[in-house]
């Protein structure tokens, strides 16, 4: 039985693989990229892919390796960013709505929860960015606030699971108040629940936030982003077809790469399968 | 002796290089029950497992098991699909996961039906009501289109043996039908076995941790321990003379002595309760209703009880009786909403439960895998309730005094650096007891905290109990649907029923003499090694 391979254990280990790449090359693209991403060479634009500058020149020519490079960093930046302020803010709200169940405070977090889910990420986006001028933190804080009704839901569920458990009547009979219990006993017992999450969630802030840059509304210039090198790329596809496959696939395998990661975790943190022979 | 309809010859398991099953060998007569008995991880449920070729993947079974001659561990999958469900029922213990939730009842027995007798829809549909109709859910008041969870757990079992039933199977394997009922459905359901079984002349095999309710039914008894039949035969001669000393260890510990009654003098009868709750109400949450509010519905309904110092006190009750929602009050555990509760004198409610007071009451609970934080060692589980006292130890001596609560439970002072996994059941409801006397309360309250043990744990930890109250002269609050554990362990029992209490009185008296009539039929459904042998005696010397 035991040589049979578990379901997810390959696809955990490309979702390693491919989140290690994006999280190398953003680290290093703080200490050395091949090219200055930023420097412009008018006389070496739109080079198509040769040794000298491996995935080719933009129209300004800027080395697109450099730049990719560059915009991992701030890719990966926001969408953790945004992740840790969902997890921030959803996990001890759903905590606090489970300790509260069946009160006025469960019912207003849970509410105010669902109307923030309801209202389109895009246009609070375009809002924050009229408000404040477009930008990363205003990326940040939009996808940020869609994180925290997520982990507030699923650590609610979660924990509402927990205190019907006879572990935490017992601790209530030792005299613990329900802050204590919350943090000592039942937040570290969702820990796997919102690891798992949290690489999902990271995954769909890098998607969003190459939609963010790519109407404009992320990262700003002179900063590189995969978003807005899709968007410049897009009057030249047909000319220079590398300007929007490279950063596409930056994109797409990041995403697929945290996703993996995420559902690999999901599987092997799964007491189903703890529990089989 | 006629042809055995199943003959099982050297039945071996092996999974993952452990043995599971070694050497079984078992025969079961057309028409009779052969009761397997044992304890968890005897290997009785994968015996039943082995013979329908469903043990888990990756094990290796050898030896024979024929069914009326046809040898099924050889037999294909697409055979053994036919004669699972066909030529072999299989009713299990759990009523409410083992049907469909989504499918109606006349559903569930009519697709036995289809299935392995080929029949139509609508004469599927008819033999399920006819089914139904044999165990006890006439179509008038239980049509055929209700769905499981409208039903009561007996019912339930009622349907999952109509299922069973349907197509006509020659062998029935039921595999802990009623642990999971209260005892007087119990009673119900072994009975309804007894006679669907007699009636079709399909034999039967009962698989049961319960020697009581085994002795009942079966003619014939195998007893396993570790994978190995230890000792078989007919029913009365092997209770008569028990060879195997395992099997009188097992027969010894499921016979608990009735305590004695205590004594005139250590009554102190004048002295004020300890505890006391007086017309004490319990109300959940009703039903929501599309308008208006929700209607509560009422778990304990004016309760008065009183706990004196010292004393020892049952609250028995079945399933719904609220004797758990009781004790969850009297622990302020949760808001009451009517009467009062008072320890030691003081009122003691959920929102006012000063540590002082609460340290005067512990807790046990049941589930001796679900009551400890599987992240936590033992040494902090243990000391958790030490908060409560106002000189908790710290540091050294808060350790040592760990290790000496494991040695007064009956561990070992190195077990305090070990998890709650790596423990038994038994081990862990030691260490429960052990977390609750930390802070020397004068009331340990047990809910049901033996009920999940196998009996010769079961009789360790009710000695360790003893034990502990004869040297701190602790206050017992033993709440449990198992009349005879009331019997071994209280001096004075109260009996539950729809969230009120219908007796009170001291133990031995009300089990001598019962005034309720509730009272009665739980005495009477309850269970008794000795009272099933004279029964069965007194039938063969018919």
């Amino acid at each position: 039985m035991s040589a049979a391979p578990r379901p997810g254990r390959s696809g955990l280990a490309l979702g390693l693989v491919l989140t290690g790449l994006l999280a190398g090359a953003a680290v290093l693209s703080l200490v050395w990229t091949p090219y200055d991403p930023a420097a412009q060479d008018i006389g070496r634009r739109m080079l198509p892919p040769s040794a000298a500058h491996l995935l080719g020149t933009d129209h300004f020519g800027r080395d697109v390796l450099s730049m990719i490079m560059a915009g991992a960093r701030a890719s990966l930046g926001v969408a953790l960013a945004a992740t840790a302020i969902g997890l921030g803010v959803g996990a001890p709200l759903g905590l606090l709505a489970a300790s509260r169940r069946d009160g006025v405070v469960d019912e207003a977090v849970m509410r105010v929860n669902d109307i923030v889910f309801a209202f389109p990420a895009l246009v609070l986006a375009i809002l924050l960015a009229a408000v404040f001028g477009p930008g990363a933190a205003g990326a940040i804080v939009a996808i940020g606030l869609f994180n925290v009704p997520v982990f507030a839901r699923l650590t609610r569920a979660g924990a509402l699971g927990q205190w019907s458990r006879d572990y935490v009547s017992a601790a209530r009979a030792a005299g613990r108040s329900d802050l204590a219990i919350s943090i000592e006993h039942i937040a570290p017992n969702l820990a796997g629940l919102l690891i798992v999450q949290a690489a999902i969630q990271a995954a769909l802030g890098v998607g969003a936030e190459a939609g963010l840059s790519y109407v404009g509304l992320g990262v700003q210039p002179p900063s590189p982003s995969w978003g807005r090198m899709l968007n410049d790329a897009q009057t030249l596809a047909g000319t220079a077809p590398w300007l929007a496959v490279f950063p596409g696939l930056a994109i797409a395998l990041s995403v697929l790469g945290l996703s993996l990661l995420g559902e690999g975790l999901r599987d092997r943190l799964d007491p189903a399968w703890e529990r089989r022979p | 002796m006629t042809a055995p309809l199943l003959s099982i010859e050297n039945l071996s398991l092996r999974l993952d290089g452990r043995d599971i099953l070694r050497s079984v060998s078992l025969t079961l007569a057309p028409g009779r029950v052969l009761g397997l008995v044992g304890e968890s991880g005897s290997g009785k449920s994968m015996t039943a497992l082995a013979v329908l070729g469903l043990a888990p993947p990756g094990a290796t079974a050898t030896g024979r098991v024929l069914l009326d001659g046809e040898d099924l561990l050889q037999a294909g999958e697409r055979r053994m699909r036919s004669v699972r469900g066909g030529d072999v029922g299989l009713v299990f213990q759990e009523p409410m996961t083992a049907l469909d939730p989504l499918q109606t009842i006349g559903d569930q027995v009519a697709e036995a039906v289809r299935l392995h007798r080929g029949a139509s829809r609508a004469e599927a549909r008819r033999a399920a009501a006819a089914m139904l109709e044999r165990v006890g859910l006439p179509a008038a008041r239980f049509p055929l289109s209700r769905h499981p969870h409208e039903l009561s757990g007996g019912q339930r079992q009622r349907v999952a043996i109509a299922a069973a039933m349907a197509a006509g199977p020659r062998l029935l394997i039921a595999d802990e039908p009623t642990t999971a009922l209260d005892v007087t459905t119990q009673a119900r359901i072994l009975d309804l076995l007894r006679q669907v079984t007699r009636e079709d002349g399909v034999g039967l095999i009962l698989i049961s941790h319960d020697l009581a309710v085994v002795a009942d039914l079966a003619d014939d008894i195998a007893i396993l321990k570790d994978g190995e039949v230890v000792e078989a035969g007919e029913t009365l001669s092997l209770f008569r003379e028990l060879r195997h000393p395992y099997s009188r260890a097992l027969v010894e510990a499921s016979a608990l002595r009735p305590r004695p009654p205590p004594g005139t003098a250590s009554r102190t009868v004048d002295a004020p309760p300890l505890l006391e709750a007086a017309g004490l109400i319990r109300e959940h949450n009703g039903a929501r209703r599309l308008w208006g509010p929700a209607r509560p519905f009422r778990a304990v309904d004016g309760v008065d009880l009183t706990l004196h110092a010292g004393e020892r006190v049952g609250l028995v009750g079945e399933s719904g009786s609220g004797k758990s929602t009781l004790l969850r009050a009297l622990l302020a555990l949760d808001d009451i909403q009517g009467g009062a509760v008072r320890l030691d004198g003081r009122r003691f409610e959920r929102r006012r439960a000063p540590a002082d007071l609460r340290r005067k009451i512990q807790v046990v609970f049941q589930d001796p895998y679900g009551s400890f934080d599987p992240r936590w060692k033992v040494a902090d589980l243990i000391a958790e309730p030490l908060r409560l006292s106002p000189d908790a130890p710290i540091g050294a001596a808060r350790r040592r005094r760990v290790e000496a609560m494991l040695e007064q439970v009956g561990l070992k002072p190195a077990d305090a650096d070990r998890r709650p996994h790596a423990f038994s059941g038994g081990q862990r409801q030691r260490i429960a007891i052990a977390r609750a006397l930390i802070v020397e309360p004068q009331i340990l309250a047990l809910d049901e905290a033996v009920s999940a043990l196998d009996v010769r744990v079961r009789a360790q930890i009710l000695s360790l109990l003893d034990d502990l109250s004869e040297r701190l002269g602790l206050a017992y609050l033993f709440v449990t649907h198992d009349l005879s554990v009331v019997r071994a362990a209280t001096d004075r029992l109260l009996v539950m029923q729809n969230g009120k209490v219908v007796e009170t009185g001291e133990t031995a008296a009300v089990f001598a003499a019962p005034r309720h009539p509730y009272t009665r039929t739980l005495l009477a459904a309850t269970p008794d090694l000795e009272r099933a042998l004279a029964a069965r005696a007194a039938q063969v010397a018919l």
